[in-house]
This record gives structure tokens, sequence and C-alpha cells, in this order.
């Protein structure tokens, strides 16, 4: 007996040793990033083309003092001062900002768009109210950061963080002042020695655009953005890569650089896309007219569509004509076989849901309370870019690149839905459950497909050795609607071709932007 | 005025607490209950579970979804329990779940849940004062018996954890009524699931999920005699940790998923077949916090078969049971 209650406690005492052994905290893949050590510092890159300047001096950077001024002097007894207390936190933010300003920024904006990207509950009389810019911090929040939503703020900040650099580079090469650890021996190099001139601060630059973006995507995070812009800065000065004046410089610049996307982004009909009950009901009455049947909101109350009007936003990448010739030919008739094939192909695939499918569907899904599809593209990126050792310039150009080709997709796509307002699966066979939610507009095309086509387009050809792997995982996404309900075949393979098309303009721009 | 503890199957109602929005927990209430099968003894039997919610609390704001109508899961399970010697015991339990939402277009899912694995001792029975104090030392090991997916709440089968518990048991018997009071510690181990990032107060690029720990306090209280039980059942569960489900958000397996719970048990034992009872009972959901207002119920038959006589006939050596 004595004997088995020694066993008894020995059993228990050792299931306890178990999860003791195992750490419970959670590494993120990046966190660990190492220091952005550019192979090339691209010093030519104030000849880059920007995307909304009409040049890198649109909005000039005043000469710096000279090192050897008694104001410089002071700026370089500050670094010193702050790196002769220097403590772990500051250590940290250090090696946090020192992996890349363009990362770290885009994973920011996609923890923003995670937190933001969830659909308004109704009204008591099943309406649904609106997020107000006006009032962000009143529910429902502004922005509803859904897919479209989402494609634009990543496009608009990535794509002004670009401009800013460009013009950052411009004045580095033209003042070339080096950096503080260059200046004096005794300023330590807390990140990896770089030839770059330091001003302006090109961390700074992307700080000062970020934090000015905010204030028109997320104004209820301009305090959270602002705290970041500031650890950002600070990290730069502790770190003996920047003075103050690097900085300063580099933020105004990219204020200003960001006021004139914004300036673009309230005037491209993105703030109309809700549309209103009018615009919802012509898209039910036209199609109707065209003897075909209507989308309707699966969701309970029904919904008003998502962003109807977003196909109308000014693209990027090229005109809103070229918005309409990209637009692909119709779907199947609702009424005809190959409708009613590609239906039962759908009830089919949720029949019989293998594991490995469904979690192809959730690795994709990438709905509510996620960073949506461009997000994922965008983690894909900037997940391949870290061992790429890019300058930020480059890593503000490619990232522009991707993002642009995102919402340019997403313009499309959107255009193509509402053109033909097409039903989902489910509407026209109830019996149809899904794998994932269904989102709140027309079947006809894949948001998914489109996007990450577009997506895989630009991204295979700025990393050609993974070209076959990004289209891989494009039809993955694609085949993923399939798999989960969501999507016909043919939303699926138009969506593909449709995104394709897209990929193609960012492709011709990356060929002649300077930066080859 | 002694305790009952032989020749009874103590098998009564499982899914005492139901962690998750949808689906409980497969805890038989033996590991939960002051009662220790004989030795040599081998008690098994077959259960039956419903459940069903159509509010549930997002953080502590209790709601409905039209988009989900009302949640129901259906658990079948079999379960055993060998007695090792009267004061130790060996539980274990193998369920298949199965769950839909009456409302809404998501899809229903179905499979094998979790095996939990239970020692269970009694190191401490005597007679104080005018009854009968014992008390129980439980320690349990459950692990995900298939590869379910534990990030669709609210219609995951589980939250796919290997878990390991640690419980101390009190139960007090004056004639044919008793009181139990038992404190359990679980401790989670991570989940990994399909996708590469989610966002709990921040964004995580993982696709591991750290599962915070969970403590339970139960109370049961009635009647325990050689003809059955009938109890009235209180269940506190808390996770130590974790996030609330924000405003019209989806849940996710490491929200803060807190129950209370008070339930009726029932268990008759039938006197013309010896070894044979049957159970049931019933469960509510009292307060919660991002878990569904599960009302349940549940049948079962249990059966005890005895190794020990052969064992009197054919060896005198204890070390071998079976």
């Amino acid at each position: 007996m004595k004997t088995i209650q020694i066993l008894a406690i020995a059993f228990i005492l050792a299931i306890f040793m178990v999860p003791l052994g195992c750490a419970k905290n959670i590494k993120g893949r990046t966190d660990d990033a190492p220091m952005l050590q550019p192979a090339k510092t691209d010093i030519d890159a104030g000849n880059w083309k920007p995307i909304l300047l009409t040049g890198p001096t649109e909005f000039p950077v005043a000469a710096p003092a000279a090192i050897s001024t008694p104001g410089y002097l002071a700026e370089i007894n500050e670094i010193k001062g702050f790196q002769k207390n220097i403590n772990s936190e500051q250590e940290k933010s250090i090696r946090y900002w020192g992996a890349g300003g363009v990362l770290r920024w885009n994973e920011i904006m996609r923890e923003l768009v995670a937190k933001y990207n969830l659909p308004p509950y109704q009204n008591a009389d099943g309406s649904y109210p609106f997020p107000s810019a006006a009032n962000p911090f009143a529910y429902p929040l502004f922005p509803f950061a859904n897919p479209p939503y989402a494609a634009r703020a990543y496009a608009y900040v990535s794509a002004a963080q670009y401009d800013g650099l460009v013009a950052a580079w411009y004045y580095k090469k033209l003042y070339n002042r080096a950096a503080p650890y260059k200046n004096d021996a005794t300023v330590i190099a807390k990140l990896p020695q770089s030839d770059l001139p330091s001003y302006p601060s090109e961390d700074a630059v992307l700080a000062g655009v970020t934090a000015e973006m905010m204030k028109l995507l997320f104004p209820g995070e301009i305090a959270f953005i602002q705290q970041k812009a500031d650890e950002q800065k600070l990290a730069r000065i502790i770190s003996g890569s920047n003075t103050r004046s690097d900085i300063e410089a580099g933020e105004a610049l990219g204020r200003l650089v960001a006021q004139k996307f914004t300036v673009r982004a309230r005037a491209d009909r993105a703030g109309a896309a809700a549309g209103t009950q009018a615009d919802w009901t012509k898209l039910e009455t036209d199609a109707l007219a065209k003897g075909e049947t209507p989308w309707y909101s699966l969701d309970l109350p029904k919904r008003p569509p998502m962003l109807p009007l977003f196909g109308k936003v000014k693209p990027f990448l090229f005109d809103e004509a070229t918005t309409i010739a990209i637009r692909p030919g119709p779907p199947p008739l609702v009424n005809s076989d190959q409708m009613r094939k590609e239906t039962a192909e759908v009830k089919d695939q949720i029949d019989h849901p293998t594991r490995e499918k469904t979690a192809i569907v959730h690795f994709w899904a990438d709905g509510v309370g996620t960073y949506a599809p461009p997000g994922h593209w965008d983690a894909i990126a900037a997940e391949d870019f870290i061992g790429k050792n890019f300058s930020e310039v480059r890593w503000a150009r490619n990232m522009a690149l991707i993002n642009m080709s995102l919402m340019d997709a997403g313009i499309v796509c959107w255009d193509t839905k509402y053109f033909y307002f097409n039903p989902r699966p489910t509407q026209l066979n109830p019996a149809i459950k899904t794998l994932t939610g269904i989102p709140n507009f027309p079947a006809y095309i894949s948001g998914h497909s489109t996007f990450s086509a577009a997506a895989a387009s630009i991204l295979g050809y700025l990393i050609p050795e993974r070209a076959a792997a990004y289209d891989d995982m494009a039809k993955e996404a694609s085949n993923s609607r399939l798999y989960g309900g969501i999507h016909y075949r043919s939303d699926c393979e138009v969506g593909l071709t449709t995104g394709k098309k897209v990929g193609e303009y960012a492709i011709s721009r990356a060929k002649t932007d300077g930066a080859n | 005025m002694k305790k009952i503890k032989e020749k009874i199957c103590q098998w009564r109602s499982i899914a005492i607490f139901c962690l998750i929005l949808t689906q409980c927990s497969l805890s038989a209430q033996t590991d939960l209950d002051a009662i220790m099968m004989s030795k040599n003894n081998f008690c098994t039997g077959l259960m039956y579970q419903h459940g069903s919610w159509n509010n549930y609390w997002e953080g502590t704001l209790k709601r409905d979804n039209q988009n989900l109508g009302t949640v129901s899961n259906n658990m079948y399970a079999v379960m055993g329990n060998y007695g090792i010697s009267g004061k130790l015991n060996l539980l274990f339990g193998l369920p298949y779940v199965n769950t839909k939402a009456s409302a809404g277009t998501l899809h229903s899912m179905n499979g094998l849940q979790d095996l939990p694995l239970w020692v269970k001792w009694m190191p401490f029975e005597k007679r104080v004062g005018p009854g009968t104090l014992s008390l129980y030392g439980i320690g349990g090991l459950s692990i995900p018996v298939s590869n379910y997916i534990a990030d669709y709440l609210p219609l995951s089968i589980g939250l796919k954890s290997t878990n390991f518990s640690l419980r101390g048991m009190v139960d007090y018997q004056i004639g044919s009524i008793f009181a139990t009071l038992s404190g359990t510690y679980v401790v989670r181990n991570n989940v990994t699931i399909d996708r590469s990032s989610y966002y709990t107060d921040q964004l995580i690029l993982s696709n591991e999920v750290e599962m915070p720990n969970v403590a339970t306090i139960n109370f049961r209280f009635g009647y325990r005699s050689s003809l059955g039980i009938a109890e009235l059942v209180l269940n506190q569960s808390n996770t130590l940790g974790g996030f609330d489900i924000t405003r019209n958000n989806m849940p996710f397996p490491s929200n803060q998923m807190n129950a209370t719970t008070a339930g009726l048990a029932f268990k008759y034992n039938v006197s013309a077949v010896e070894g044979l009872s049957l159970i049931g009972g019933t469960n509510f959901t009292i307060a919660g916090r991002n878990v569904g207002q599960t009302n349940s119920f549940n049948g079962g038959l249990f059966y005890i078969l005895d190794f020990s006589k052969k064992e009197k006939t054919s060896s005198s050596d204890k070390s071998t049971t079976n």
C-alpha cells in the first residue's frame, strides 16, 4: 500500500513537471528580426521616380549646420548623455526599430487593421450604424477596416513613405552629413554602421509620414501612433545613428509629404464608397432589369453591401478608365447549366471537408478581426524582405509597389463585384454551409484571388527566385475560397487572371522607376 | 452510517464546466466526487450529453446572435474507472462531439475530442464527529485525440490544449447526507492554429497561442446511499488570464472564459442487476464571460465488472490485478 501511495504522488508530481518545462510565452516571427544592414545604400535613390511628388525637391529641406558648429556639438553631447544612462527598455527599442522602420510601421499598420476589422453591430430596428470619421471613438469605432479600406490604408502609407524617402535620399546625397558615430569617435554605434548620410533621418521621415497619415486613416489611434513615432525617433538618437537635427528635418519632410497624400486621399472618392440607400436599391433593380438574380446579404439582419462604390476610387497605378477596361466579362448566368454545375461543385466541397483543405481555408481566411488579405500579403512580403538587406528606401519602394497593387486590385475587384452583383453560392443553395464567414458583398470575382494574384505578380518580379512559390500561394489562397464554400470556381479563376493584370501595371512601373 | 463506496458505479454526469461557447469538457463526475471503486473493480459505461445556448457573453455583455441562432452540441462518451486499490483509482474517458448553429451559414463540426486520464487517490478516511471525513488528491492529464480545429469558435468541438490538472477534495458524510468541496488548477499547454497571425489585444505573428491556466471550484451537496445519489452541484470556473471578445468580434481559444453553473445530478443503482446503474443530470449556466449560456442535460448507463472474485480463486498474488 505504501508503494502505491508513493507511486500516486510521483505520478501527480510528474504530470506537473511537464508543463512547467514548457515556455508559454509566444514569440512572434519577427520579434528577433536581425538589425537592418543594407547591402548597398542606394545613394542615388533621390533620382527614383516618386509616386505623387513632382520631384524630390518639391518640399525643400534646409541645409544642415556644419558639424563643427556649437549646435551640432551640443547634439552630439545629447547622444552621449543618453548613451551614458541607457536602460534596457531603450536598448530593446533600438533593436526593435533597428530591424527596419518600413518593416515595423507595416506591422503596426497591420495591427491597427486587425483591431478595427470588425463589422458594426446592428441597431435595435435592424438597420446598421456607420462609423463616423468625425467621432472615431463612438461605437461603431471609425474605421471599419474591411479589406478595401485596409488595402487603401496600406497603399497610402506605403506610397507616402516611399515618396518621403526618395526626397530624403536626394537631400542626404546633397548635404552628405555623416552619421554621429562617424563624426565623433566616442559616440557608440548601437546599430550596424552605414555610409549613408544621416541628414535628414530616414526613420524620422517614416515616423512623420505615418503619424500624419493616421489623422485621416485611423483618427482614434493618433496618440498611439505618435507614441510609436516618438519611440522610433528617440531610438535613433540613442543608438548614435542620428542627431536631433537629422530627426527634426526628417520628420518635417515626412509630414509635408504625407499631407500631399492626404489631399489626394480626401478626393479619391473612397469617402463616398459606402453609398446610400438609393445606390443599394439601384444595384438590385439593375440586376433584376438584366433578368439576373441580384445578390443579397446573408448577414442577419441583412446588412447594406460593403463599400459598393469602392470600384470608383482613384487607383494609383492606372486611371479610372483602365479600371473599367480591366473589368472581366460576366459570370455564368444564374440559371445556366454552368452555374448549376459550379454551385454543385461548391456543395460537394463543403460536404467533404478534409482536414488539410480546412486548414487551407483558415490559413487564408483573413476575415473579421484580422489584418485582411492585403495584410497577409504584406506579411509574406515583409518576412521575405527581412533577409534581403534592402535599404529603407528600397524597402519602401517594394512595399509601395505591393500595396498599390493590392489597393488597385481591390478597386478593380469591387468594380466587378458591383457591376455584376452576383449571388454567393449559399444564396443559390442555402444548404451550402461555409467553413469561414461569408463576406458581405457579391461573389464575382473573388477578392482573395484578385488581391493574391496582384501581390504575387509584383512580388515575383521583386524576388524572382520566389516567383513560383508566390504563384502557388496565390493559387492556394484562391482555392481556399472554393474549399470553404465562399466562392464558385469561376470567381476564383477570373479573380486570379484579373489580379495578375493589375500586378502587371506594378511591374511596368517597377521597371521604369529608376530603382533597378 | 458508513459511506457507500463499494459495488457502486459512480459515473453520473459529464461536463460540469462548459469552458467554451459551445462545448463542454468531458469531466466525469467521478473525478469530482468522493467515491472510490473497490480493488480490481472496473466500472465502464456510455454517456450522452446535449447542451445548447441562444445567448452568450461577449466579454461581460450578454447578447444573442442572429447569425448563430441556437448553438448546440452533443457529446457521446465511453468512460471507465478501475480500482487499483480501494484508495487508488484510474479513470479515463473518450468523447465524440458534434456542434452546429441553427441559423447563419457556418458549417457544423464533429470529431473525437480530448482523452482525459485521472489518478484518484484517497489518503485519508476516518470517522470525525458524527460523520465520515475523507480527503482526496486527484491528478489529471487530458490529450486531444484527433486533429480537430480549435480556432473555429463558437463551433469548435474543443480548445485542443493538452491539460494537466491537480485537484484537492474533501468530503464529509453524515448518514445519507453528504457535502463535497474541491478545487482544481489546470495548466494548459499552448495550442497551434491554422493561421499565421492573430489579434488578441495585440497582433501576434505566430500560429502558436498561449492558453492561460484555469482554476475551478466545485461544490456538491445531497443524498448518497446504496439506492443511489441525488445532489445539487455548483461549479465556478475561471480562466486565469486571457482577453475579452471585442464588440461583434469572433471568440478565440485564449479568451478569458469564466462560467458559474448550477445543476442537479442523479444516480439510480438498479437493484435487480448488481453493478448496473443509470445516471442523469442537468446543468444551467448562471453567469459567464466569453462563454455561451449553456443549458445541458445528460444521461448514461454504467456497469461494474468485478475482477476480484476471479483473482481470489486463481491466484493469491496481489500484484497481478488483471
